[in-house]
């Protein structure tokens, strides 16, 4: 994961991509991830019209060669196993470099790389654009339950408090010697867990009192949810678009 | 590690996308009366509490490291509903913004964790409180055991959809091999862990566990 730290998410900046309404972002961003799973995995072109479609907008939007690499490694793991279909999956056998491998196998580890990175690319883009307030407003806007919005919202705020007890925790545990090698050694980390969840019990009833004392009455002000015009979501939703045509077409020449 | 896009076929994943926003509307009705309010920051913290503790990696054996998936531990702090909620909420905010699992297996993975994991270990909570003796140390075996068994049960959720939806030419048997194999290891330390978290709280706040009985009579109002 990211470092846990939420703002790191984010690169601030000015581009066009910055500046549209949250919500045609998120739409598109959903649609199109939903056309990537949907291509056939032999269209080899189609997957490179959409890396070109999503790495321009990663470039146009100033992202950062260095800032979209560091995100990408999340993957990790699932490049991981999906290195192990062609020995696993059964099938035809193909011979590369005097090693037998599954040809079915290698389409899959093919299709699940392929789509996971655009889909993983997807997400950064999308998250590297928008601020965090920002997303919790466009997901406000496509009907999401403020209730689940709101608890969205005091979860990212205070993120990073926790995660800084949970870290100091950590340091103040191993100054004093404390170095886990199994499970057997989970006790003191569990007990000081608990101890967090406690602290972190307390802190959401005393943000609650103080904001009951300050007017809260169990929903948030309704800051202004800013309509986006028909245009910009004409002119957002083209790129989603144009990824299903390319499925259409995909599937059509097959 | 949650699921990522690609693994599992746009159909299935958008069944199971519109099962999962099904849910997650179930649980809001449930805690409907609570959430509207006081319980909103509450749910948020614990929310926190659940991602920053899957953070943490913690040593299993020796070479390998496992974390907190954390479904049966909000159940039983903060009621099944709430804590499917709050199990939806780290899943949302991982996928969006830190795109940890994919957009598309957001459904996927609420199923497995949040369906299976949360309300489903709960329910087996629920049936060892029975019968395992009426004190702290009930609660605290009932957790560590639920949430042991929550971990691979959640795998078998993934088995399931892959044989509904996989995109992969696994055999079922491998598949099943390979998540069982894997998560009934990660269980036992997710029900140790489990258990040595709640009973940390059980025993300093036990007004503060949802699901334990008040055994001493000074309960105050809970999150439901």
């Amino acid at each position: 994961m990211a470092g846990g730290h939420v703002h790191a998410l984010y690169r601030h900046g000015d581009s066009a991509l910055h500046r549209l309404r949250p919500q045609t972002k998120i739409a598109a961003a959903f649609l199109f991830v939903f056309a990537v799973v949907a291509t056939p995995r032999e269209a080899f072109w189609a997957f490179g019209i959409y890396a070109l479609i999503l790495l321009s907008l990663a470039t146009y939007a100033g992202l950062g060669v260095k800032f979209v690499a560091i995100r990408m490694l999340v993957e990790i793991p699932f490049v991981i196993a999906a290195l192990a279909f062609p020995f696993l999956a059964g099938g035809e056998k193909v011979t590369v470099l005097g090693i037998e491998l599954s040809q079915s196998g290698l389409w899959d580890m093919w299709n699940v790389l392929a789509k996971a990175t655009l889909g993983l690319l997807t997400s950064i883009v999308l998250a590297g654009t928008t601020e965090i307030a920002n997303m919790l407003k466009g997901l406000d806007a496509l009907r999401v339950p403020r209730v689940i919005t709101a608890i969205m919202g005091f979860m990212i705020r205070y993120l990073d408090v926790v995660l800084g007890e949970f870290r100091r925790m950590r340091v103040a545990m191993r100054s004093r010697g404390y170095d886990p090698k199994w499970l057997g050694h989970a006790r003191p980390y569990a007990a000081s867990a608990g101890a967090i969840f406690i602290r972190s019990y307390e802190r959401g009833e005393r943000v609650y009192l103080a904001m009951a004392s300050r007017g809260y009455t169990g929903h948030m002000p309704q800051s202004s949810l800013e309509h986006a015009p028909a245009t910009q979501w004409l002119g957002v939703l083209i790129v989603p678009a144009f990824a299903w045509l390319v499925v259409a077409v995909a599937w059509w020449s097959l | 590690m949650h699921i990522p896009d690609g693994f599992i076929n746009g159909a299935t994943s958008a069944g199971f996308g519109v099962a999962a926003a099904g849910g997650v509307g179930a649980a809001l009705r449930q805690t409907g009366k609570y959430l509207s309010d006081r319980q909103v920051p509450l749910a948020g913290l614990v929310a926190a509490f659940v991602f920053a503790a899957q953070m943490f990696n913690f040593p299993v054996i020796s070479g390998m490291s496992g974390h907190l998936m954390g479904g049966v531990l909000a159940a039983v702090l903060i009621g099944p509903w709430a804590g499917f909620i709050v199990i939806a909420v780290v899943l949302l905010v991982q996928g969006i913004f830190f795109a940890d699992g994919g957009l598309t297996a957001l459904g996927l993975n609420i199923f497995n964790l949040g369906f299976i994991g949360a309300l489903g270990g709960y329910a087996i909570y629920r049936m060892l409180l029975q019968a395992l003796p009426k004190n702290e140390n009930g609660v605290i075996i009932a957790a560590g055991l639920a949430a042991g068994i929550s971990v691979p049960l959640a795998a078998l959720g993934f088995v399931v959809q892959f044989a509904i939806g996989g995109t992969v030419d696994l055999s079922m048997g491998t598949v099943l091999t390979a998540m069982l194999g894997t998560h009934i290891l990660i269980g036992i330390g997710e029900g140790l862990i489990t258990a040595m978290v709640i009973g940390a709280v059980v025993r300093s706040r036990p007004d503060l566990v949802y699901g334990a009985p008040d055994y001493t009579g000074v309960r105050t109002e809970v999150l439901a």
